[in-house]
C-alpha cells in the first residue's frame, strides 16, 4: 500500500521535473540579455561578430568573465570563451593553434616562443600584461590585527624556521601587539600555480638567506598545510587557528592581512600599490618589438609600491591571418587594456587597472597587430 | 497409581532446575535505549558538557552493555549475543546516516539559498563578480545530455557483454572479458577523460572539446560497472528457468530476453541506476574533455558544454568574489550540488517504479 | 523437415537439447560476443594510450628529467617519484576499507535480515542516495562540516594515544590529513559495498535461513550459518568494488587533503601522503609537456595497482568456487 503512494509521489515529481525542464530553455535568450548591464556607454564604432577561444591562467579566470561580459554587451554577435587550464596549458594551446589567445602568469620559454612564431604565421607572438593582482599574507589569529611582517621574518615563518606567533622576530616586527603563545601552521599552495611563483620569487629576492629555496610555482617544502586553487587554501587557512597563507587579494575576505615591509615602512596591499611596483619594473630583456614583458623589481624600496603581485599576461600574435579571428582579438585585447575593461576586472576579481603609461604601450601593440594576409 | 504420580514428580523436579529460559518482555530493548539516552543526557547536563553527539554515542554504548548483561542474566549468553548483534546491525545503519543526513542538510541549508526557478532556467552568460545573478541551467542541459549519451553507450555493451559472460560462458574468451571488467572497473576517472581526450584528438586535433568526449570518457566508466551489475543479477537467475524454458522448445535468444533478463530486470535497472549515480557526479574527466562555458549548449557534437559537477567545482574554485554578494560563487556551487543530487534521486524514484513495474514476484520482497 | 527457426517445432524434437544454429540464435550470440571483444578492445586502448604516452618519461633518465619537470627533484627518478604516491594511494584506500566495510555489512545485513520488511527497501534506497552524491559535494562538505568536527577527535587521538607511532601529534589544524581523506573515502564506498553485499544477503536461499531458524538458531546465529558463508566470495567483490573507487577518487581526496610525498604512517599529521589521482588533477592543469607524460606514468601505474588488487581479490572469490549463484 504504501509503496503505491510513494511511487505516485514519485511520479509526480517526475513529471513537475520534466515541465520544468522543457520551460527552461526558453528564457536562455533572456539570461544573456539579463547579463549585458555591464553599464558601458559602448564606444565601439561597428559591431564585431564570431567565435573567439582563449585558455589559460586560472588567476584571469575572474576577470576574463566580466572582461567576456563587457565586451559581449558591446558586441553581441561576438561570443569569448576561456578555459582556465592553466598558464603552461594555454601556452601549449596557443602554441597548437587551437587557441586564438592565452593568458599566461609567466612568460614563454624559448620553445613555447618557437611553437607561438610557427602559430602565428612566422611573426612573434607577445605578451600584454593586463591583469595585475596584489597577493595578499592572510592569517587567522584570534586577537591580532594588522600583523606587519618583514620579509625575512615572512620567509622564516614560510621555511618553518619560525614557528610560534610569540617568536621574537614577529615581536620585533610588531612592537605593539600582543602575540599569543600558538603554534604557526603556514598553508602552501597544493598545485602548481603563479600565486605560488610569484611569492616565493619575492621571498628570495628580499628575504636573503631566511630562504634558501628557488623561486617555483611548486612548493619547495613537504609536510605542511595545503590546499587546492585559491579558494581551498582560503578555507584551509579560515579552518585551522593560528594559520597563515598566501592569496589573490581579492580572496582575502575577513581574514586578517598583514602589513609588509618596503624599504623602512610597512605596507597594506592596495590596487595603487601594486600598479606602480609595475611601473617601477623595467621591460624584460631579449624579447621581440612590442612585447611587454616585464621583469618585476621584487626588492624595490620604492615608496607605496607593494611588490608581492602576479602580474598576468594575454599572449597574442603580431599578426593573424584569418581576419575575422584577427579582429576579434584586437576588439578584445583593446577592450580589456580600456579603463572600462580595467574597471570591470577591479569589480569583478580585485585586480589593479593598469597605470595610463602601460595602457598606451598596449594600444600601441594592438594597434600593430596585423590582420589577415 | 505410577502413571498419575509421574508428572507430578516432573513438576518437582522443574521447579528446582530450570529447563526453560526467562523471556524478557518485547519493549525491553527499547526501554533500555531510552533509560541509556536519559541517562547519559543527563549525567552530562549534570557535569555540564551536554552535547548531541557525545550523548547518542555514550547513550548507544551504555545501551548496548546493559542489554547485553540483562539478558545474559535473563535469558543465556546465545540470546544475549544475537541482541549484541542486533544492536550492532542498528548502530551501523545509524553510523551510516550521519553523513547522509548531515551532508543532506548541509545541501540543503547552503543550496536553497539560490535555488529557484531563476538558477534552474538561465545561464552563467554574461554574469560574473559578486552580482546577484546567474543559474545552471546549461549545466543541468549538459550533465543530462553528456550522461544520457554515455548510458546509450554503456548499457547495450554492458548488458550484452554480460549476457555473453553468463549465459555463453565459461569460454576462454569470456574468462579474459571477466577479467578486464574487473581490472576496467578501477581505471580512474582521469584517465578515462585522458584516453576520451587523446581518442578525439587523433581526430579532431588538439583542444577539442565536445561533449561526446565526455560522453566516452563516462562510458569507459560506466560500462564496467553495468557489466559487473547485470552479471551478477543474471548468475543469480535459477537455473532451473532457463532448463525449464529450453525444455518447453524456447531458442536460446529469446530465453535470455524473455526469462533471464526478464527475471534480473529489477536488479539489471538497479544496477545501472546505481552506473549512473556513479558517473553523473564526475569531474575531473570532465574538466578534461568538455571544458567550461557559461552560455547553453545543446549540441553534444560542437563546442564546450557546462555539467552540473564541474559547475559546482568551478564556482567554488572562483572563491569569494571581491564585492556584491562576496559569498556568491558558494552559494551557486550549493545549489548546484542540490541540484544535481535532486536529478540523481529523482532517477532513482523512477528507477525503483520501473524495477518494481518489471520485477516478478518473488516470495522475498 | 521442421524449420529450426520455429520454437513451436521443438517439442517435436524430444531427442535434442538444443536445435543447432538458429538465425536469433546466431545474431543474438555474435552481438553479445561482440560487445564482449569491444570492452577487450576500448580497454587495450586505455593501456596501449597510457604507454605510449608515458613512454617519453619513462626513457628519460632521472638528470633529464629533473631537467625537464621542475617538480621532480634532482637525481629522482621517475620511480622515485612514483613511490610516495602509490604508497599514499593505497594507504588512503585501506583506511576507507577498514572504516567502510565493517559498517557496510552491518548496514546490508541491517536491511536485508533486521529492518522492518516494510521499511528496508525505503532505507536501501536511502543508503543508495550516499552513491548519487557527487565527488565534489564528498569534497565540499568534508572540508566545511567534517572537518571541524574532526579535529577534537583527532586532537584526543593525538594527544592520549600519541604513544602509538601512527596517531603521532600534533594533529593537524584543520585536519586536512589523511585519515580525514580515508573517511570521507569510507562514506564514498560504503554505499557500493552496501548494495552489492545486500543483494548477495537477500539471495541466501529463504530454505537454509527457515531451516536453521527451526533448530532453534537466533537470528544472529542463523546469519553466521546460512547468510554469511553464502556471502562470502559476494562481499569481497563487493569491497573490491569499493577499494577500486577508493584507489581512483580524485576530487574527494584533492579538496580535504594537504599532500606530500612521504612514506609516512603518521595519519594526523598534514602533508605526509599524497593520492595518485588527486596529485594528477592538481599538477595536470598546469603541467606542460613532459610533465604530462610523467603525470600519465602515475596513472599507468595507478592502473597496474588496480590490476593487482583486482587479481587479488579474484583469486579469492575462484578459491570458493561452490558459490556461482546459480545453484
Amino acid at each position: 500500500m504504501k509503496r503505491i503512494r510513494y511511487g505516485r509521489i514519485a511520479a509526480l515529481v517526475a513529471a513537475s521535473a520534466i515541465a520544468l525542464t522543457a520551460c527552461g530553455s526558453d528564457p536562455v535568450e533572456s539570461g544573456g540579455d539579463n547579463g549585458g548591464n555591464g553599464g558601458n556607454g559602448g564606444g565601439s564604432e561597428e559591431s564585431l561578430s564570431g567565435d573567439l577561444a582563449g585558455a589559460g591562467a586560472s588567476s584571469q579566470e575572474a576577470a576574463m568573465q566580466a572582461w567576456i561580459a563587457g565586451f559581449g554587451s558591446e558586441n553581441p554577435d561576438a561570443t569569448v570563451t576561456y578555459d582556465p587550464i592553466g598558464s603552461g596549458g594555454g601556452r601549449t594551446q596557443f602554441g597548437e593553434g587551437a587557441v586564438a589567445f592565452a593568458g599566461s602568469d609567466s612568460v614563454m620559454d624559448d620553445e613555447e616562443r618557437a611553437a607561438a612564431q610557427e602559430r602565428c604565421g612566422g611573426t612573434d607572438a607577445i605578451h600584454l600584461p593586463l591583469y595585475i593582482s596584489p597577493i595578499a599574507v592572510i592569517y587567522n589569529l584570534e586577537g591580532v590585527e594588522g600583523l606587519q611582517l618583514s620579509p625575512a621574518t615572512l620567509a622564516g615563518i614560510f621555511n618553518r624556521q619560525i614557528t610560534n606567533w610569540d617568536d621574537p622576530a614577529i615581536k620585533a616586527d610588531n612592537p605593539d601587539a600582543t602575540l599569543p603563545n600558538k603554534r604557526i601552521i603556514p598553508v602552501n599552495r597544493s598545485d602548481e600555480s603563479g600565486t605560488t611563483e610569484n611569492f616565493t620569487e619575492y621571498l628570495a629576492a628580499t628575504a636573503g638567506e631566511a630562504w634558501p629555496h628557488e623561486p617555483s610555482g611548486d612548493w619547495p617544502l613537504q609536510g605542511g598545510q595545503s590546499g587546492a586553487q585559491t579558494a581551498g587554501l582560503v578555507q584551509t587557512v579560515k579552518g585551522g587557528d593560528g594559520t597563515i597563507g598566501y592569496a589573490d587579494a581579492s580572496q582575502a575576505s575577513d581574514l586578517g592581512v598583514a602589513k609588509i615591509k618596503v624599504g623602512e615602512s610597512y605596507v597594506e596591499y592596495s590596487a595603487e600599490a601594486a600598479a606602480k611596483v609595475v611601473d617601477e619594473s623595467p621591460r624584460a630583456e631579449g624579447v621581440p618589438e612590442g612585447d611587454l614583458a616585464i621583469d618585476l623589481q621584487r626588492d624595490t624600496t620604492a615608496e607605496g609600491t607593494y611588490p608581492i603581485v602576479l602580474v598576468s599576461y594575454l599572449i597574442v600574435c603580431k599578426s593573424y591571418e584569418d581576419a575575422a579571428e584577427g579582429d576579434l582579438v584586437k576588439g578584445f585585447v583593446s577592450y580589456v587594456a580600456s579603463e572600462e575593461g580595467q574597471a570591470a576586472a577591479e569589480q569583478a576579481a580585485g585586480s589593479a587597472p593598469i597605470s595610463a603609461t602601460l595602457r598606451g604601450d598596449v594600444e600601441a601593440a594592438v594597434e600593430s597587430i596585423t590582420v589577415g594576409s | 497409581m505410577t502413571d498419575v504420580q509421574t508428572p507430578v514428580d516432573i513438576e518437582a523436579s522443574l521447579a528446582g532446575r530450570k529447563l526453560t529460559h526467562g523471556k524478557l518482555p518485547r519493549y525491553t530493548p527499547m526501554a533500555v535505549f531510552v533509560g541509556s539516552l536519559v541517562l547519559v543526557g543527563g549525567l552530562l547536563a549534570v557535569l555540564g558538557s551536554f552535547s548531541i553527539p557525545l550523548t547518542v554515542f555514550l547513550g548507544v554504548l551504555l545501551h548496548a552493555v546493559v542489554l547485553l548483561v540483562v539478558t545474559r542474566m535473563v535469558e543465556g549468553g546465545r540470546a544475549a549475543k544475537d541482541r549484541l548483534a542486533t544492536t550492532l546491525m542498528y548502530s551501523a545503519f545509524g553510523l551510516a546516516l550521519i553523513p547522509l543526513i548531515s551532508l543532506m542538510w548541509t545541501v540543503l541549508q547552503n543550496g536553497l539559498k539560490r535555488f529557484d526557478l531563476y538558477f534552474l532556467t538561465y545561464t552563467m552568460r554574461g554574469v560574473f563578480g559578486g552580482m546577484d545573478a546567474g543559474g545552471a541551467y546549461h549545466a543541468i542541459i549538459g550533465t543530462l545530455e553528456i550522461t544520457l549519451f554515455a548510458t546509450l553507450i554503456s548499457v547495450p555493451i554492458g548488458l550484452l557483454t554480460a549476457v555473453y559472460l553468463v549465459e555463453y560462458g565459461p569460454t576462454r574468451l569470456g574468462k579474459a572479458i571477466t577479467f578486464f571488467v574487473d581490472v576496467m572497473t578501477g581505471i580512474p576517472s582521469i584517465v578515462a577523460g585522458l584516453f576520451a581526450y587523446a581518442l578525439f584528438v587523433l581526430f579532431f586535433g588538439p583542444g577539442v572539446r565536445m561533449g561526446v568526449v565526455g560522453s566516452v570518457a563516462l562510458s569507459v566508466l560506466m560500462i564496467p560497472v553495468v557489466v559487473r551489475a547485470t552479471e551478477e543479477m543474471l548468475k543469480l537467475v535459477p537455473n532451473e528457468l532457463r532448463e525449464a524454458a529450453y525444455a518447453l522448445g524456447v531458442p536460446k535468444w529469446l530465453t535470455i530476453v524473455k526469462v533471464v533478463l526478464r527475471t534480473a530486470a529489477a536488479g539489471i535497472v538497479t544496477g545501472v541506476m546505481l552506473a549512473i549515480a556513479r558517473i553523473i557526479g564526475e569531474t575531473a574527466p570532465l574538466l578534461l574533455t568538455v571544458g567550461v562555458v557559461n552560455s547553453a549548449n545543446f549540441d553534444l557534437f560542437d563546442g564546450r558544454m557546462m555539467t552540473l559537477p564541474v559547475y559546482v567545482y568551478r564556482q567554488y574554485s572562483q572563491g569569494f568574489a571581491p564585492n556584491g554578494i562576496t559569498t556568491i560563487n558558494y552559494d551557486r556551487a550549493w545549489a548546484a550540488a542540490l541540484t544535481l543530487i535532486l536529478i540523481v534521486m529523482l532517477l532513482f524514484a523512477v528507477a525503483r517504479l520501473v524495477s518494481r513495474f518489471f520485477a516478478p514476484k518473488t516470495g522475498r520482497r | 523437415m521442421t524449420t529450426t527457426g520455429d520454437p513451436a517445432a521443438k517439442p517435436a524434437r524430444p531427442g535434442k537439447q538444443r536445435a543447432p544454429q538458429r538465425p536469433g540464435d546466431l545474431i543474438f550470440s555474435i552481438s553479445a560476443k561482440a560487445a564482449g571483444v569491444l570492452i577487450l578492445v576500448i580497454l587495450a586502448a586505455v593501456a596501449l594510450f597510457l604507454i605510449v604516452q608515458a613512454w617519453p618519461a619513462i626513457q628519460l633518465d632521472s638528470a633529464e628529467l629533473a631537467e625537464e619537470v621542475h617538480w621532480i627533484g634532482e637525481a629522482q627518478s621517475l620511480l622515485d617519484y612514483v613511490g610516495p604516491l602509490v604508497f599514499g594511494t593505497i594507504l588512503a584506500a585501506l583506511i576507507a576499507l577498514i572504516i567502510a566495510t565493517p559498517i557496510a555489512i552491518g548496514v546490508a545485513l541491517f536491511i536485508s535480515h533486521y529492518a522492518p520488511r516494510r521499511l528496508a527497501t525505503s532505507f536501501a534506497y536511502v543508503i543508495d542516495l550516499l552513491a548519487a552524491i557527487p565527488s565534489v559535494v564528498y569534497g565540499l562538505w568534508g572540508g566545511l562540516w567534517l572537518m571541524p568536527k574532526l579535529y577534537p577527535v583527532f586532537d584526543w587521538l593525538a594527544t592520549n594515544l600519541g604513544f602509538i607511532p601512527i596517531f603521532e601529534g600534533p594533529a593537524a589544524d584543520p585536519p586536512r590529513t589523511i585519515l580525514t581523506a580515508g573517511i570521507v573515502l569510507a562514506v564514498m564506498i560504503l554505499p557500493i559495498i552496501t548494495a552489492v553485499s545486500r543483494e548477495v544477503f537477500l539471495q541466501t536461499p529463504t530454505l537454509h535461513e527457515e531451516a536453521a531458524l527451526a533448530l532453534g538458531a537466533t537470528r544472529w546465529e542463523m546469519i553466521r550459518m546460512t547468510v554469511l558463508p553464502f556471502a562470502r566470495s559476494g562481499v569481497i567483490s563487493a569491497a573490491m568494488l569499493g577499494l577500486g573507487r577508493a584507489l581512483g577518487e580524485t576530487m574527494a581526496v584533492a579538496m580535504v587533503l594537504s599532500p606530500g610525498l612521504l612514506y609516512s604512517f603518521l595519519i594526523l599529521r598534514p602533508g605526509q601522503q599524497q593520492n595518485i589521482a588527486a596529485n594528477i588533477a592538481l599538477k595536470f592543469p598546469e603541467s606542460s609537456g613532459v610533465g604530462i607524460n610523467v603525470l600519465i606514468f602515475t596513472g599507468l601505474v595507478l592502473f597496474v595497482i588496480t590490476l593487482v588488487v583486482n587479481m587479488l581479490a579474484r583469486w579469492i572469490v575462484s578459491r570458493r568456487a561452490e558459490f556461482s549463484g546459480a545453484n
